[in-house]
C-alpha cells in the first residue's frame, strides 16, 4: 500500500467496523512497514476515526455558535435522553454521540450528520421522531434533511456570474480557443483571488506550477471548507458543481497537469453520489479523460480525496500532508506548493470557489469580469449569511456591496444587528459603526462567512465558543497556538464568570499578539484576532463586564466556591 | 559555498549562504534560544522560542536559512519578550515541579527559564491531569513534562528504522506516545540517547534516573563573590527608623524559613535595622503592629490559609510571595491535577496506614476546610514582588527585602536564583 492511500484505508474500516481496531492498526502498519504508533497517531488526529468501538448510528452535532444560539443545549440532552447515551463517549451498541465543530448548515441550524447523512432545523421533538426512527429500523436515507441552501440573492440582470445557468463543456470548449499561457494570462488579467480566505493571486499560482517543469503536476481542489459560517462551497457543489470540474480541467490544461483531486470533508460525504455520478458524465461526453474533446494529448482525471475531520486541513499545506496519509500538521515550509506540493510535484491547491469562477472567468471571457466590482477586486463574491436574519443563505453579491446593504430589506433582513463576524472565528469583527464598510479588496475581504447577532447576544459566548474551537482544532504542533489559545479560553471564562479587571483585557491584548507573533501558521496567526478587536471596538460591553474597583480588583478568588466541593464529600463521609 | 553577509540587530556578521540561521548566529557570537532545533535534525520548528524577525517578518530562527543581506532582530523588547511568554507558557501547560524532577539542573528547559529571567509566569497554571507512563520496558515517559518538541519523533528509531515515538491526539489534548513493541526492542545505548535528547525531563531510563543522577547539573552556576555584605545594611541604620517585617508559612514546607536563617550571623547585622512583628522566627502570633513588608512561604490549601493571608494583605504594605509554593502553588499543588474527592480518599480512607473500612474524612468547625485546589497567593490578594527558588537561597531572599525596604533598584541575575 501508498501511504498517500492511508486515508481511504482508514475510511474502509472505519465504515465497516465503526472504528480501527488494534488489529487493523497492525495489519496496516505492517504494510506500511511502519510502527504501529505513527498509524495511531494519524488517526487520533482525525476527529472522524475513532479507536473504541461505537455504535451502529454515529451522531455528530455541530456545536458551533450559530448552533448554540439557535437551540443546541436542548438538542443535545434531547438526543442524550432519547439514546440513553452521552455525548462524547464511546455510546452503546445502537448509538454513539459526538460533538463537532461547523458542518457547513449553518443556514439551516441545529443541525447533526447521522451516520454522515444530514438532519436540518432540529428541534426537540424532530430528535424524538429521529431516534424512534432508527429505532424501528427504518432507512435513514428515507427521512434525511434536503440541505441546499438557499440562493437568497444575485446581482440584477446579466451580472450574474456563479449563479446563472450552467451549460455543462461550455468554458472547456471556450478555454481550447486559447494557449496555456493565454489561459493563464487571462485568470490573471482579470485578478481572481483565492477565495478560500487567504486571497491569493490564483493567476500567479498558476504561473508558477506552469513555470516549473514537472513530469508530473497536480490539481487540487480544497473542498475541505472548515471555517465556522461558511457553506458557500456546499452551495456551488450542490447548485453548480460542473463549473469546478471545468475550472480544474482548465487549470490543468494551462499548468500541465494531468491529475486533479478533490479533497472533500467528510461533513460533505452525502454529496458524493450525485458529485460521482456527474463526473461520469464528464468523462462519457469526453470532457474528462484521454485526449479532451480531441485534443491530442489533453488528458485529465479527477478523483476525490474524503478528509476525516480537521479544520487545519483547509490549509493547502496541512491539506497536502493530509493528503499524503500523514497528521495534517503545517509543515515547516521551504518550498511553495507549486514548485513541490503533493507526492513533492507542482501542485496548484485552489478552493472551490476560486475554480468555479475561473472557469466563468474563461467562459464569459475577463473583461466582462473587470466591468463588475471594484478596481482591486473584480467580479462577484459568495457570501453565506447566518445568524439572526430572516433569510439565512447564499449571496452572490458584487464586491463593493456594504454590509449595511447585505443586512438590509432587500437582502438578508437582519434583526436590530449588533455584532458581525465576517470571515469566521479567524476572520475579524465589525461594530455599527462600521457596518458602512464595502466587502472588497480595498476596505475588508470576506472569506465567505458573515455570521450576524443581535443585541441580545452575549458577546463573551461568541468568543468561548471561538476559542474553544482554536484550541480543540490547532494542530498542536508549536506552543504558543496549543498552549496559548487554551490559555486564552480559561481567560474567556474567567470574563464569563463576573471576575474581569481592565487588566484582563489588557492580557487579553498582549497575550494575544505573543501567540500571532510567534504561531507557526495562519491558524495561530489569527486565533486571537477578533477577540483583540471586539475589546476595542464594543466598549460599552467590555466596560460594563469590569467589576467595580477595590483593592483587590484583579485577583479571583471566591472563597465559597473554593470550599464547595470539600463541604460536598464531608456531607456523605461524616456518621 | 559562498560567504554571504547579513545582519543580526545591526551588527554584521558574515556565514556561508544557505547555513542554518541558529548556527551562523552562533558563529557570530550570537546566541539564539532553542529548545527543539537538534543538530542534524531538520528544522522541528514547534517550540518557537527562537523566534525571531527577518526583515520585519517574525519566523522560527531554526528554519531560516542566512541569505545575503537578510536584517534580522533576535533581541528586541518585544521578541525577548515574546520568548519568555512562550516558555512561561510551557511552565503553565505541563506540570513542572523541578525540586521533585530528575533533571533538575540538566535541564535546557529550565535552563532557559533562568537564561530569560522567569520570577512568575504571567498566565495562571493550567493544572491538567498528565499521565507518566511507565509500561515500556526501559523508558518511563512523564507527560508532565513533555514541552511537545517533537526531538524523540524524529531522532529515536529503532534499528530497522522504526519510530519509536509520536503525537497523538491535537490541540491541547496533543501527547507524545510510545510504541510499545518498537520500544522494546531498542538496545540500552538507545534508549539513553533517548533521553538525553529530550531537553526536559520526559523521558527518563528505568534504572538510570534515581539512585545516582543521570546527568552533571550543568547548567549551575556558582554565585560565591555574588553574597551580599551585610555591613552595607547597616549604613541605613543612622538614616532609617527599624523597619517591620512579618513573615509566614502557608500550604509550604517552612524551607524557605530555614532558607531566610541560612544567613547565619547575618542576621545579627539584620536585626539591628529591621524589627521582626508576627513570625514562626520570633514566636509572635499576632500582628501588634503594621508592618512595611511582609514575607508569605507557600500557597493556600486550606481556609486558614486564606485567613491568615488576607490579614498580612491588612497589615503589611508590601506583600512578597517567596519561594515556588507562594508563587503558583509548587510542590502542594501536585494535588492539583487530580479531583480533590480521590486526594481525600488516598489520604484518609486508603492509604496504609488507615483503619480498614474507614468511612470517616476529619471534618471538625476548628479544623480548616480544604480549599478545591491550592491557589497561588497572587490568586487571592495583591503582591507586590516574587521571589523565585525552591527554597531560594538566603542572601538573595534578604537581598530584595533589602532593596525594597531602602528602595534602591534591584534585578535578580540568574545565577542568584533557582527554581529547585
Ligand atoms: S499555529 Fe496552531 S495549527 Fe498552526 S502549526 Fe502551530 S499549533 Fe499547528
Ligand atoms: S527540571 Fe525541567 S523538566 Fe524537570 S520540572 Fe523543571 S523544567 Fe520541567
Ligand atoms: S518527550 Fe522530550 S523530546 Fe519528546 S517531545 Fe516531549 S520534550 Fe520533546
Amino acid at each position: 500500500m501508498d501511504r498517500t492511500q492511508l486515508l481511504n484505508k482508514l475510511w474502509e474500516y472505519q465504515h465497516e467496523f465503526g472504528y480501527i481496531s488494534k488489529n487493523a492498526i497492525s495489519k496496516i502498519s505492517k504494510s506500511l512497514q511502519v510502527s504501529n504508533i505513527e498509524i495511531e497517531s494519524v488517526i487520533s488526529f482525525y476527529h472522524f476515526f475513532h479507536k473504541q468501538p461505537t455504535g451502529k448510528n454515529i451522531i455528530y452535532l455541530n456545536n458551533n455558535i450559530i448552533s448554540e444560539i439557535k437551540g443546541f443545549e436542548d438538542i443535545k440532552t434531547t438526543f442524550e435522553k432519547e439514546t440513553g447515551c452521552n455525548f462524547n463517549e464511546q455510546g452503546n451498541d445502537e448509538f454513539s454521540l459526538f460533538e463537532t465543530s461547523c458542518i457547513g448548515l449553518n443556514d439551516q441550524e441545529p443541525a447533526a450528520l447521522i451516520n454522515f447523512l444530514p438532519f436540518t432545523d432540529l428541534t426537540p421533538k424532530k430528535v424524538k421522531l429521529i431516534i424512534q426512527k432508527i429505532k424501528n429500523g427504518e432507512n435513514l436515507k428515507d427521512f434525511a434533511s434536503k440541505t441546499k441552501s438557499k440562493i437568497q440573492y444575485t446581482p440584477k440582470e446579466d451580472k450574474t456570474v456563479l449563479f446563472r445557468p450552467y451549460v455543462m463543456g461550455k468554458s472547456i470548449k471556450e478555454g481550447l480557443k486559447y494557449s496555456s499561457q493565454e489561459v493563464i494570462d487571462k485568470i490573471t488579467k482579470s485578478k481572481l483571488l483565492g477565495l478560500g480566505g487567504a486571497f491569493f493571486p490564483a493567476g500567479y499560482k498558476w504561473q508558477s506550477c506552469k513555470n516549473n517543469v514537472d513530469d508530473i503536476k497536480y490539481i487540487i481542489c480544497n473542498a475541505d471548507e472548515g471555517e465556522p459560517g461558511t457553506f458557500k462551497d456546499r452551495a456551488i457543489l450542490q447548485h453548480v458543481p460542473g463549473l469546478l470540474y471545468e475550472g480544474m480541467i482548465l487549470a490543468g490544461y494551462a499548468t500541465g497537469a494531468k491529475e486533479g483531486i478533490i479533497y472533500l470533508r467528510a461533513e460533505y460525504l452525502y454529496l458524493l453520489p450525485e458529485l460521482e455520478k456527474l463526473l461520469e458524465e464528464f468523462y462519457s461526453k469526453n470532457l474528462l479523460g484521454k485526449n479532451i474533446l480531441g485534443v491530442e494529448g489533453y488528458d485529465f482525471d479527477i478523483r476525490y480525496q474524503i478528509g476525516a475531520g480537521s479544520y487545519v486541513c483547509g490549509a493547502a499545506s496541512a491539506l497536502i500532508e493530509s493528503m499524503e496519509g500523514r497528521r495534517g500538521e503545517p509543515p515547516v515550509r521551504m518550498w511553495s506548493a507549486t514548485k513541490h506540493g503533493f507526492k513533492h510535484k507542482p501542485t496548484v491547491v485552489n478552493n472551490v470557489e476560486t475554480l468555479a469562477y475561473a472557469s466563468r472567468i474563461i467562459e464569459l471571457g475577463e473583461d466582462f469580469f473587470l466591468s463588475l466590482g471594484t478596481e482591486e477586486s473584480p467580479g462577484t463574491k459568495l457570501i453565506s449569511i447566518s445568524g439572526d436574519v430572516a433569510k439565512p443563505g447564499i449571496y452572490e453579491i458584487e464586491y463593493g456591496t456594504s454590509f449595511k446593504k447585505l443586512l438590509g430589506i432587500e437582502m438578508s433582513q437582519a434583526t436590530a444587528p449588533y455584532f458581525l463576524q465576517v470571515s469566521g472565528p479567524s476572520g475579524d469583527c465589525i461594530n455599527s459603526s462600521e457596518f458602512d464598510r464595502k466587502i472588497c479588496k480595498e476596505d475588508l475581504l470576506c472569506g465567505g462567512a458573515l455570521m450576524v447577532f443581535n443585541r441580545n447576544r452575549d458577546i463573551l459566548q461568541i468568543f468561548r465558543n471561538f476559542m474553544e474551537f482554536f484550541k480543540e482544532e490547532s494542530c498542536g504542533v508549536c506552543t504558543p497556538c496549543r498552549a496559548g489559545n487554551f490559555i486564552l479560553t480559561e481567560k474567556v471564562k474567567k470574563i464569563q464568570r463576573g471576575l474581569c479587571s481592565q487588566e484582563d483585557l489588557d492580557d487579553i491584548k498582549q497575550w494575544g499578539k505573543i501567540i500571532k507573533l510567534s504561531s507557526r501558521c495562519g491558524l495561530g496567526k489569527t486565533s486571537p484576532n477578533s477577540l483583540m478587536m471586539a475589546i476595542d471596538k464594543f466598549p460599552d460591553y467590555f466596560n460594563i463586564k469590569i467589576a467595580p474597583s477595590n483593592e483587590d480588583q484583579h485577583v479571583e478568588f471566591d472563597m465559597e466556591n473554593a470550599i464547595h466541593e470539600f463541604d460536598s464529600i464531608i456531607k456523605d463521609t461524616q456518621l | 559555498m559562498k560567504n554571504i553577509s547579513f545582519k543580526i540587530d545591526g551588527r554584521n556578521c558574515t556565514a556561508e549562504q544557505g547555513q542554518n540561521l541558529i548556527e551562523a548566529a552562533k558563529q557570530n557570537g550570537i546566541f539564539i534560544p532553542t529548545l527543539c532545533h537538534f543538530k542534524h535534525l531538520n528544522p522541528l520548528g514547534s517550540c518557537r522560542v527562537c523566534t525571531v524577525k527577518n526583515n520585519g517578518r517574525t519566523i522560527a530562527g531554526c528554519t531560516l536559512n542566512v541569505d545575503e543581506g537578510m536584517d534580522i532582530e533576535v533581541n528586541t523588547p518585544e521578541l525577548l519578550d515574546a520568548r519568555k511568554a512562550i516558555l512561561e507558557m510551557m511552565f503553565v501547560e505541563g506540570n513542572h515541579f523541578c525540586p521533585s524532577c530528575e533533571k533538575s539542573g540538566d535541564c535546557q528547559m529550565q535552563n532557559l527559564g533562568y537564561e530569560t529571567g522567569i520570577r512568575y509566569t504571567r498566565f495562571p497554571h493550567l493544572f491538567v491531569d498528565r499521565i507518566v507512563d511507565a509500561r515500556p520496558e526501559r523508558i518511563v515517559v512523564n507527560q508532565n513534562r513533555c514541552i511537545k518538541c517533537k526531538r524523540c519523533i524524529e531522532e529515536v528509531r529503532t534499528t530497522d528504522g522504526n519510530r519509536v515515538f509520536n503525537f497523538t491526539n491535537r490541540g491541547n489534548k496533543t501527547l507524545v506516545s510510545i510504541d510499545y513493541e518498537q520500544e522494546a526492542k531498542l538496545s540500552d545505548t538507545q534508549a539513553e540517547h533517548a533521553m538525553h535528547i529530550c531537553p526536559t525531563g520526559s523521558i527518563l531510563v528505568k534504572g538510570k534516573s534515581f539512585g545516582k543522577p543521570f546527568g552533571n547539573r550543568e547548567f549551575d552556576y556558582s554565585n560565591k563573590e555574588k553574597n551580599i555584605s551585610f555591613n552595607e545594611i547597616k549604613k541605613h541604620k543612622t538614616t532609617h527608623k527599624k523597619k517591620r517585617i512579618a513573615t509566614t508559612s502557608l500550604a509550604g514546607c517552612f524551607g524557605c524559613h530555614m532558607s531566610m536563617l541560612d544567613v547565619d550571623l547575618g542576621i545579627l547585622d539584620l536585626i539591628e535595622v529591621v524589627e521582626f512583628n508576627k513570625s514562626p522566627i520570633t514566636d509572635i502570633k499576632n500582628f501588634t503592629e503594621h508592618c512595611d513588608i511582609g514575607l508569605i512561604e507557600g500557597g493556600c490549601c486550606n481556609t486558614h490559609n486564606i485567613e491568615v493571608l488576607r490579614e498580612f494583605r491588612k497589615n503589611c504594605d508590601i506583600l512578597v510571595s517567596v519561594g515556588e509554593c507562594a508563587i503558583w502553588g509548587g510542590l502542594p499543588a501536585i494535588r492539583n491535577t487530580v479531583p480533590l474527592e480521590e486526594c481525600l480518599k488516598e489520604a484518609y480512607l486508603n492509604s496504609m496506614t488507615s483503619e480498614e473500612n474507614e468511612i470517616i474524612i476529619p471534618n471538625h468547625e476548628d479544623i480548616p476546610k480544604i480549599l478545591n485546589k491550592v491557589y497561588s497567593n497572587h490568586e487571592v490578594v495583591k503582591i507586590d514582588y516574587h521571589i523565585p527558588g525552591c527554597p531560594p537561597n538566603a542572601n538573595h531572599i534578604w537581598n530584595v527585602v533589602k532593596h525594597i525596604l531602602f528602595e534602591e533598584e534591584y534585578s535578580i541575575a540568574y545565577p542568584e536564583f533557582k527554581y529547585d
